[in-house]
């Protein structure tokens, strides 16, 4: 049966698409995970040996539990993405100043560099990215590998899904974080749950879907959200939101590399505005691991993405008034560092969680949620909330809206009426 | 629609065996010689037309209207097809006697197409269907026990009891399962087609991928983004419509404006293929696979098929649509009927083998299903958290991230 001449035509066409920049990888989709295999065992991801990350016996203190209640402790025998140690940012070798979307275009390169199956692709990223995130990349490494796709939010999503679950990576972005609900069915009901209900014979670990969030002063109703919360309750999958350009891309590269699939959410306004010495080397964050900016002794205060400068603004301004703060950053938000936090609040005994997004539901509210059941005694104050209104935000309200430093500084002041 | 034929119109046959007037070819005069009391193996092939099979959108060419198929392959058919009814005609017995509980789709009336598109695949071809998945499971390497212990909730399931009926997974076979949400296979099948255009060996056809749905999800917007990302980057990707002609219990005319599914890619080609006739499938379907391996973009296949079932097993099937529908086409097109004329009409065997054949596969089904209920239910340690993330360190053991919260939270480890 003969083909249409178009067919023939298109057969010799398609053998051209696509740059693939090594010539002794094998193209079988069967080995698929054999090349993958092997790049990570030559990236040295192999978790660490350093007892300090297997130190994780229970508290001792478990005597609420009832005695029917069967141990399952043994089966925690493994730090949660034990992918690379904390960076030790002195042996990394030469830095560059970098703003936050260099350090991401940086990791995204690094990552592409590594693994031959990545993909990078969203609207408009073929050019550079409206915010310049993925530029270079094209001319990089080919069309094949990083491409525009039309204005389909959930097409996106579930392509990324099925790319990684035939065992390649897919970086997709998603343009701004305020356009993600049409992808969401993908994400909470494909996304999550593909190795769970495979039995883990298919997983789509492979995926990692990058977005712009909050507010920027001129974004209004549909370019400020912060969707943090919505993602965070579904299990299955992980929420990262870096602070700067140099965690950005540690975390960016964790996440790439993650056997789960990732939501990475990026503070738009720190894309510019946000510079600081980015090692040239290629490193990883650990996921699911807070950390804390500032040591103190009187208050923790906690917060994510863009809200830590306010918050560090605001620590300042309490430390003008003798009131020491401990500044922790979650960095993740699912799965999110509880015992650093509980350990911070057991020294300090108060605690502020701060937000952009609006206080109901917030994100803010798991962390409260979690730290008064288990510090209650250790608490000496109300624990304070400070976030965005319940309200959708126009440019007009924006200035008011935001949980900005007085605020902080207000909730900080209010912790501090308790103690004498 | 199309009406089956009631036999299929047999062009000629050949089998060295049994016709004495044409001259036997080398290799079976050879073969006659030499083994005189063996019956002739694969010479035993017959030539069927598919005429009035297919319907064509924006092609120039179009499936074969003959198909040449062995003796030994159309049994194997049949036995598939067989075994896959057989199957669902005891889900609905366990389901009704509260064995199985929970959602459960029956396929019985649209066997054909899942055997036909499995015959005309490869195993490395990859294939994402909906919640209607227990045959396209057996056909992509499972098995009756491994099915209906995952149905019983046993832990020895294809899915280890976690999946239920909407959820059967084969990573040997390159079958993505079955998905509860209506429609939102497609993206993730078009994530496929990418992945199989992306590893393809330049000059050599590419791997394709099939996703199936019904005509209820064909309005589904996800459906057309995945098919305007394919068209546009020419991938390997296969839109098959299985139209048993009711979205749940809407039927065609009123859940869908418009109801030529296969033209329905507008520019994308599109064909129309006789869902209930195994032959022309897998005929069909070959003409897809090539075309779509080729290069030359996606294509849309409608599978005009029928079910029997409702929609499922809380839905009778007869609230919305005449008995005296679901009657004649069960004594005109049944899939499985037509097999077993075809195979009488061909002279590949008679009735009385049918008959063994059929016993046969009921005694096994039987046994596996009694096997399948011997199984165990999963335990809450190590099941219930069990895969919700990779286990620690990239090894595959399983392992609770520690940042899942346990039932009594204080042994949750690291909170």
């Amino acid at each position: 049966m003969a083909m249409s001449t178009k067919a023939i035509a298109a057969t010799r066409q398609y053998s051209r698409i696509g740059a693939h920049s090594s010539s002794t990888i094998k193209y079988d989709t069967r080995s698929f995970s054999a090349i993958i295999l092997q790049q990570q065992t030559k990236n040295n991801l192999d978790p660490p040996s350093s007892s300090s990350k297997n130190n994780l016996d229970p508290p001792s203190s478990s005597s609420s539990s009832s005695s029917s209640y069967v141990d399952h402790s043994h089966l925690y025998n493994n730090t949660y993405h034990p992918q690379a140690p904390e960076p030790n940012y002195t042996d990394l070798g030469p830095t560059t100043k970098l703003n936050l979307f260099t350090a991401i275009n940086s990791a995204m390169q690094t990552a592409m560099k590594t693994d031959p199956t990545a993909i990078m692709f969203g609207e408009d990223v073929a050019f550079g990215g409206v915010f310049r995130c993925s530029q270079d990349l094209r001319e990089e490494f080919g069309e094949g590998r990083v491409f525009n796709t039309p204005l389909s939010e959930n097409g996106i999503a579930g392509m990324a899904i099925g790319y990684a679950s035939a065992g390649g990576t897919a970086i997709g972005e998603i343009q701004f974080g305020d356009y993600i609900f049409p992808a969401f069915d993908q994400i909470v009901n494909e996304m999550a749950k593909f190795r769970f209900r495979s039995g883990n014979q298919w997983n789509c670990g492979g995926v990692t879907l990058r977005t712009p969030v909050g507010a920027v002063g001129h974004g209004a109703l549909y370019h400020s959200q912060s969707p943090e919360a919505y993602l965070a309750h579904t299990p299955g999958i992980v929420v990262v939101m870096p602070r700067g350009p140099r965690c950005a891309k540690g975390l960016l590269l964790s996440s790439i590399r993650s056997k789960d699939p990732v939501v990475f959410l990026e503070p738009k306004i720190l894309y510019r505005s946000a510079v600081e010495e980015v090692p040239d080397a290629d490193y990883q964050i650990p996921l699911g691991k807070a950390e804390i900016l500032r040591p103190g002794t009187d208050v923790t205060i906690v917060g994510w993405g863009t809200q830590l400068r306010t918050l560090q603004i605001a620590a300042d301004l309490a430390a003008k008034e003798g009131v020491s703060c401990e500044i922790i950053d979650l960095r993740t938000l699912l799965p999110w560092d509880a015992e650093c936090i509980i350990e911070s609040v057991k020294k300090t005994g108060k605690l502020v969680v701060s937000h952009e997004a609006p206080l109901t539901c917030g994100f803010g509210a798991e962390v409260v949620a979690t730290l008064q059941a288990e510090c209650f005694f250790h608490l000496e104050a109300p624990i304070q909330r400070v976030c965005g209104y319940d309200t959708p935000f126009g440019l007009v309200f924006e200035k008011h809206y935001l949980p900005d430093e007085k605020k902080n500084l207000d909730a900080i002041r209010r912790v501090m009426e308790f103690s004498l | 629609m199309f009406a089956s034929k009631a036999a299929s119109m047999l062009l000629r046959r050949s089998a060295a065996s049994a016709v004495s007037s044409s001259a036997p070819t080398g290799a079976a005069a050879a073969l006659r010689n030499g083994m005189a009391n063996m019956r002739l193996m694969s010479s035993d092939v017959a030539t069927f037309d598919l005429t009035g099979s297919f319907e064509t959108h924006h092609l120039d060419t179009q499936p074969n209207n003959t198909i040449e198929m062995s003796k030994e392959e159309l049994l194997s058919h049949f036995e598939l097809m067989y075994t896959m009814r057989r199957m669902e005609i005891t889900c609905d017995n366990e389901y009704k006697s509260r064995a199985i509980r929970g959602f459960c789709h029956l396929y019985d009336g649209q066997e054909a197409v899942a055997t036909g598109i499995n015959a005309s695949f490869e195993t490395a071809d990859s294939w994402i269907t909906s919640y209607r998945c227990h045959c396209t499971a057996l056909a992509r390497g499972g098995s009756v026990e491994s099915i209906l212990a995952e149905l019983f909730g046993n832990v020895d399931g294809q899915t280890k009891g976690k999946g239920g009926s909407m959820h059967f997974y084969n990573k040997a076979h390159n079958f993505f399962g079955g998905q509860g949400i209506v429609g939102a296979q497609v993206p993730v099948g078009l994530g496929f087609a990418f992945a199989n255009h992306y590893n393809a060996k330049p000059g050599s056809p590419m791997q394709v991928a099939i996703a199936c749905y019904g005509d209820g999800a064909a309005n589904q917007g996800q459906i057309w983004e995945s098919a305007n990302m394919a068209s546009l980057w020419n991938l390997p990707m296969i839109f098959c419509i299985e139209n048993n002609h009711y979205g749940m219990g809407t039927s065609m005319d009123r859940h869908s404006s418009h109801s030529d599914y296969y033209k329905m890619g507008n520019h994308i080609p599109g064909v129309r293929i006789d869902g209930m006739n195994v032959l022309a499938v897998k005929e069909g379907m070959r003409f897809v696979k090539e075309y779509v391996g080729s290069g030359a973009g996606p294509m849309y296949v409608e599978m005009m098929t029928y079910r029997y079932h409702g929609h499922s097993m809380s839905d009778p099937g007869t609230t919305y649509r005449n008995r005296e529908e679901i009657a004649l086409t069960r004594s005109t097109r049944d899939p499985l009927e037509f097999v077993k004329r075809t195979l009488i009409d061909a002279g590949f065997a008679d009735a009385e083998q049918i008959k063994e054949t059929e016993k046969r596969i009921r005694k096994d089904v039987a046994a596996q299903v009694k096997k399948a209920k011997a199984s165990s239910k999963p335990t809450i340690e190590p099941h219930l958290f069990e895969y919700v993330y990779s286990s620690g360190g990239g090894k595959e053991q399983n392992e609770f991230p520690p940042h899942i919260r346990m039932p009594d939270f204080s042994k949750s480890k690291n909170y």
